[in-house]
């Protein structure tokens, strides 16, 4: 009993902490099952990309460039080009799974969408993160996406336009929350700075996603600048 | 309940882009060895990577998205995350209706 009690006690917290965020994918998720709908997928094909992909940004790209027939070469490649984040992610949480076995660590990426890796990062920050903290986040959110999608999907027209009531600004709010608690002082400012100006020019100038790699890299670079201009300085 | 051949591939061909971004990240740390550069630059990885996703909605969509989000920002410092982002989303809904 003593055994099972820290692991069982680890989850419970992990999926405390993520319920604020459970609650704010389930508007997204109905989101995207109606529009999913008007695009012609049935309600198996949605809840099946929910469940496979499990990525929100790339879905919402892939319905914005559907066609009939399908394209998986266009659908997949937008994927990779909004999902080239999640390669600095995983690099950035893999280097503080001590506590995970190589195994583990594997089963941890599938599941790293944007909201759950931010999380695990900020425990990581303030303690260990543990496999069943992990699985905590992961469990009660990811049933909450896929059941949102399918809920979405069967609702469609129903649900009418969520802008309205800005549930479209959940998703950004999340993020803009979880910026905050990566402030460490001035450097983090010169790092912010950087990637808004080169994400906001990118998007302006560039049609499509790279923004996100843009801002991404440009963010890097600052910290290795800033970085190797303290190592000069010490 | 149907499914199309071409919609189940295309959303294979998803899943398997999703998944090799986000195991390549894991093995590409296990090949390197962490210096203090690759130290900085991994650190660097959460705010870089978050500012560059939500950074459009701050600043080049509209005055309502950008007052919501920086009224998200100052409540985040006090208020716990559900909190905050109900205010964001309540001050973005207000500001739209009022014609922003």
């Amino acid at each position: 009993m003593l055994q099972h009690s820290r692991p069982t006690g680890e989850f419970l917290a992990g999926i405390r902490a993520i319920f604020p965020l459970v609650v704010a994918v389930i508007p997204i998720g109905l989101v995207f099952g109606a529009v999913s709908a008007t695009k012609g997928l049935s309600a198996l094909e949605t809840t099946l990309m929910s469940a496979l992909v499990f990525a929100g940004g790339s879905q919402f790209v892939a319905m914005d460039i559907w066609m009939h027939p399908a394209s998986w070469i266009g659908v997949g490649f937008a994927a990779l080009l909004v999902n080239i984040r999640h390669v600095l992610m995983s690099a950035s949480i893999g280097t503080k799974m001590q506590s995970f076995s190589i195994i583990r660590r594997y089963a941890a990426m599938l599941f790293l969408a944007d909201e759950l890796w931010a999380m695990a990062e900020f425990r990581a920050g303030s303690g260990r993160l543990t496999p069943a903290w992990y699985a905590g986040i992961v469990t009660p959110f990811y049933a909450a996406w896929v059941g949102s999608s399918l809920a979405g999907a069967l609702l469609g027209a129903f649900l009418g336009d969520p802008a309205v009531i800005g549930l479209d600004f959940a998703f950004p709010a999340v993020f803009v929350v979880l910026v905050m608690g990566f402030w460490k002082g001035p450097e983090t400012g010169a790092i912010l700075a950087t990637s808004g100006v080169a994400a906001v020019a990118t998007h302006h100038f560039v049609p499509g996603v790279w923004y996100i790699a843009a801002g991404a890299l440009a963010g890097l670079a600052m910290a290795l600048w800033k970085g190797k201009v303290r190592e000069q300085a010490a | 309940m149907t499914l199309d051949i071409n919609t189940l591939l295309a959303i294979l061909a998803m899943a398997l882009a999703t998944i090799s971004t986000r195991i390549s990240g894991l093995v590409l740390i296990r090949h390197i060895k962490l210096d203090e550069r690759w130290k900085t630059a991994i650190e660097a990885i959460p705010p870089a990577v978050l500012m560059a996703v939500i950074a459009p909605t701050a600043f080049a969509t509209g005055w309502a998205e950008t007052l919501a989000c920086a009224a998200t920002a100052l409540a985040a410092r006090r208020l716990p995350m559900l909190a905050s982002v109900t205010l964001g989303v309540a001050t973005v809904a207000l500001l739209r209706a009022a014609g922003f």
